[in-house]
């Protein structure tokens, strides 16, 4: 970075009526209680801040500001003394309303755990009288009016969350889960309400309350689930570039978030940094790293007048660069809208739990009404005939169901989780568990996306290492790397674009481009350097962008799971060859566009099969959001992160680990769905036999709940690395 | 059987205690940095405040 830049992050401080700023950091790094001791610390001891708390949950820092003082670049730099890198968020998404919906679902199950317990201080005594014990009527009486008095209260609050959803979607005109829910637990207060007062015997008031109690524990694990796979996503994004560097009319270098960056400003891009919207160059010379943008691995010179397009990787020189578009409009305008039309045909999959509850709830309510007609009918009377049709909505309540696939998904995701792999829904792990074909992007996928040295004699190595370890080009980099520690050359020279100069030992030497060293090749390929002593013989080095580690294992997995894999690249038929053979894949496409990309992934799809695509470039963002399902690695652009079902940190063996997670979780789900199915086979008939008194419907709820619960968490004792 | 409408209703009040406690501590947010609570019990450096550098011997 120039040192003359002033560095200015105020944009991301916002200010109250005081002058008092807030800021959020996502602070990398912190692991335990002694990282979280220094962060505060080093933050607390910048001058102008007020207060600042860490959350080592969520890694983030929020820091107040004393009225009119305090600098928010001082903090980064502060925390980045300590050890502890540090982004802004962007105010806009950092301070979101805090977690609504999970506290009022915590409160609702609070209640509910409050009813559930406390109603069997009543109900039990009525359960134990069922059984001939003595109990007279007025006890009963009175322990039914105790459980009324406990129970509606708790079961009204506890069950808004149902009845809420249940409303909006009669509205709707579509019945889900809820519905039967809500009418369920309605229908069973009122009767119970009628029985108590014609002093009957059958009263559920603690069922109607055990059940919420039971459904909500897997309606917060579903909320859990997908809170934790939305800020995660959002601390992904704030780590790529969210923020560009804003040359201004008195000369100072702002940064700035990148939606403020207008048509026509000023931006400087130094080496590493990524280019934050479509610009044409003003000023500057460099090499830049189109291959999250096309998938080609080989760099491009930009000079003065050249267009650049936003994600491209600055290599070599510092460029000024004047945006021709804003953020939202710098993605190719097409690319956007296939991912559109993409997500939508996605959003058309029909989840598991809505495919059973669209089986379930006619079911249910006809064999309810049935119940209802038949008893009335053979001469039972009304009121035994509503007792009836309310033990059965009781006893075939959704419990299970509604636990069946949230338990599942929260133990498969934060399984996965902890392996590095982000799932951002529990529809990704379903659309993932039904993958048959793999289609890998190429760059950055099963390579690792950056050049390395072909095999050259290390005295030739050595002879070189002194400018290369000089220079900031990411080839003489990985020659430097390949080198290893040494001595540096001096009067070193940067020609950004072409190459670097110095002085090694008294005599000049060059390193770079063939022509920068003075070498005539015709065919200059880019992944190479040229290195020579002035007036002396010249030597080349290769570089080719290699497989990542563990790739040809990868791919061998998914083989042996019986999945097809082939590789569909942007970059030349060459490098995509080799990297295929290497990878042990038969199947490969190279030059293809990103429009192509789509169509062959909607191909295969046509054709029956269900398309992973893994991808991180731009190129990749439309086949992406078009595929039945999609991963994206850590390192990939915003947008195809944004695509992506699942995000992964680490190697490519996350692709085999999440498919095979996935399809036990299924298994799992399955499982679960086909135990209720059984469950409710035989507590149905005997609900309208009337056999289920209170006792039974209460014995029977839990328990199925549990089992469903236990398999869940067989997941965690399966096989297969933890 | 006249005790049961003392200790029911008391023992529901206790209940309610609890509830209160829970939906309180929900409220003073105690559930949303369960690692970083469990550091700082254990550190008196941690305790945030003004009277943080008094703690320090």
């Amino acid at each position: 970075m120039s040192a003359l830049a002033v560095r200015d992050l105020s944009a991301f401080v916002t200010r109250d009526t005081e002058a008092r700023g807030r800021l959020e950091l996502l602070v990398s790094g912190a692991r335990c209680g002694a990282c979280l001791a220094r962060i505060e610390k080093a933050a607390r001891e910048t001058p102008g801040v007020e207060a600042a708390r860490f959350n080592l949950t969520t890694s983030k820092l929020s820091v107040t500001l004393a009225p009119r003082a305090g600098d928010a670049a001082d903090i980064v730099d502060a925390l980045d003394a300590a050890g502890y890198p540090a982004t802004p968020f962007d105010p806009s998404q950092a301070i979101e309303k805090e977690d609504q919906e999970g506290r009022s679902l915590a409160l609702a199950l609070g209640v509910a755990a409050f009813g559930a317990g406390n109603v069997m201080m009543f109900t039990v005594p009525v359960w134990a009288g069922l059984f001939g014990q003595e109990l007279d009527g007025t006890t009963r009486q009175v322990m039914y009016w105790f459980a009324a008095a406990v129970a509606t209260p708790c079961a009204l609050f506890a069950g808004m969350p149902f009845f809420r959803s249940a409303w909006s979607s009669l509205r709707r005109r579509r019945a889900n889960m809820d519905v039967p829910i809500s009418i369920g637990v309605i229908l069973t207060l009122i009767v119970s309400f009628s029985e108590t007062l014609q002093q009957g015997e059958h009263a559920y008031f603690d069922a109607a309350v055990t059940l919420l109690f039971l459904l909500l524990i897997g309606r917060y694990l579903d909320h859990k689930l997908r809170l934790r796979a939305r800020s995660a996503a959002r601390d992904l994004l704030a780590l790529q570039t969210p923020s560009a560097t804003r040359l201004d009319a008195d000369g100072v270098e702002r940064t700035v978030p990148i939606r403020d960056v207008e048509v026509g400003d000023r931006l400087v891009v130094v080496p590493g940094d990524r280019i934050p919207v479509d610009a044409m160059v003003e000023d500057g010379t460099s090499d830049l790293d189109n291959a999250l943008i096309s998938g080609e691995t080989a760099a491009v010179l930009a000079g003065p007048g050249a267009r650049t397009h936003a994600g491209a990787l600055n290599l070599s020189g510092r460029l000024v660069l004047r945006a021709v578009a804003r953020s939202e409009d710098s993605a190719v305008a097409a690319i956007a809208r296939l991912m559109e039309a993409g997500a939508q045909s996605r959003s058309a999959y029909v989840r598991l739990a809505d495919k059973a509850a669209a089986l379930y709830v006619p079911i249910v309510h006809t064999l309810a009404l049935l119940t209802f007609a038949g008893v009335w009918a053979i001469g039972l009377g009304p009121r035994e005939a509503l007792l009836r049709a309310a033990a059965v909505l009781i006893v075939t309540c959704p419990c299970a169901l509604g636990l069946a696939v949230p338990a599942v998904q929260i133990v498969a995701s934060g399984r996965l989780f902890r392996r590095g792999i982000l799932v951002k829904s529990g529809a990704a792990l379903e659309r993932l568990s039904e993958v048959t074909h793999v289609v890998f992007d190429k760059t950055g996928v099963l390579t690792e996306g950056r050049p390395r040295l072909m095999d050259a004699p290390a005295s030739v190595i050595a002879m070189a290492a002194p400018l290369a370890r000089a220079s900031r080009h990411p080839l003489a980099r990985s020659l430097a790397e390949a080198a290893g520690c040494g001595e540096v050359a001096t009067d070193i020279v940067e020609v950004a674009g072409m190459g670097v100069e110095g002085v090694i030992d008294g005599r000049t030497a060059r390193l770079g481009r063939a022509a920068f060293v003075g070498v005539d090749s015709g065919a200059a390929a880019e992944t190479e350097l040229w290195f020579g002593f002035e007036g002396d013989t010249k030597v080349r080095f290769a570089f080719q962008d290699s497989l990542r580690e563990d790739t040809r294992a990868a791919v061998e997995a998914l083989h042996a799971m019986g999945i097809w894999v082939e590789v569909v690249s942007g970059d030349v038929a060459g490098p995509v060859e080799a990297a295929a053979t290497q990878a042990g894949i038969h199947r490969w496409t190279a030059g293809v566009t990103p429009f192509e990309k789509v169509s062959i992934v909607e191909r295969l799809q046509a054709s029956g099969r269900k398309v992973l695509m893994v991808g991180d470039g731009l190129n990749d963002a439309a086949a992406l959001s078009k595929a039945h399902a999609s991963m994206a690695p850590g390192s990939a652009v915003d947008a195809s992160q944004n695509a992506a079902d699942l995000v992964f940190s680490g190697g490519l063996w996350a692709v085999s680990d999440a498919i095979g997670v996935a399809r036990q979780a299924r298994r799992r789900v399955l499982e679960n769905f086909a135990f209720s199915a059984l469950y409710n086979m035989l507590a149905a008939p005997a609900a309208m036999l009337g056999l289920i008194n209170p006792f039974v419907a209460a014995l029977a709820m839990s328990g199925s709940s549990l089992v469903v619960i236990l398999n869940a968490m067989r997941m965690n004792l399966g096989k297969g690395r933890t | 059987m006249n005790i049961l409408l003392v200790l029911a209703p008391f023992s529901l009040l206790l209940g309610l205690t609890s509830l209160v406690a829970f939906w309180w501590t929900l409220r003073a947010g105690q559930y949303e940095d369960p690692q970083g609570d469990a550091a700082r019990i254990l550190d008196d450096h941690l305790r945030e405040g003004p009277d943080d550098e008094a703690a320090q011997p």
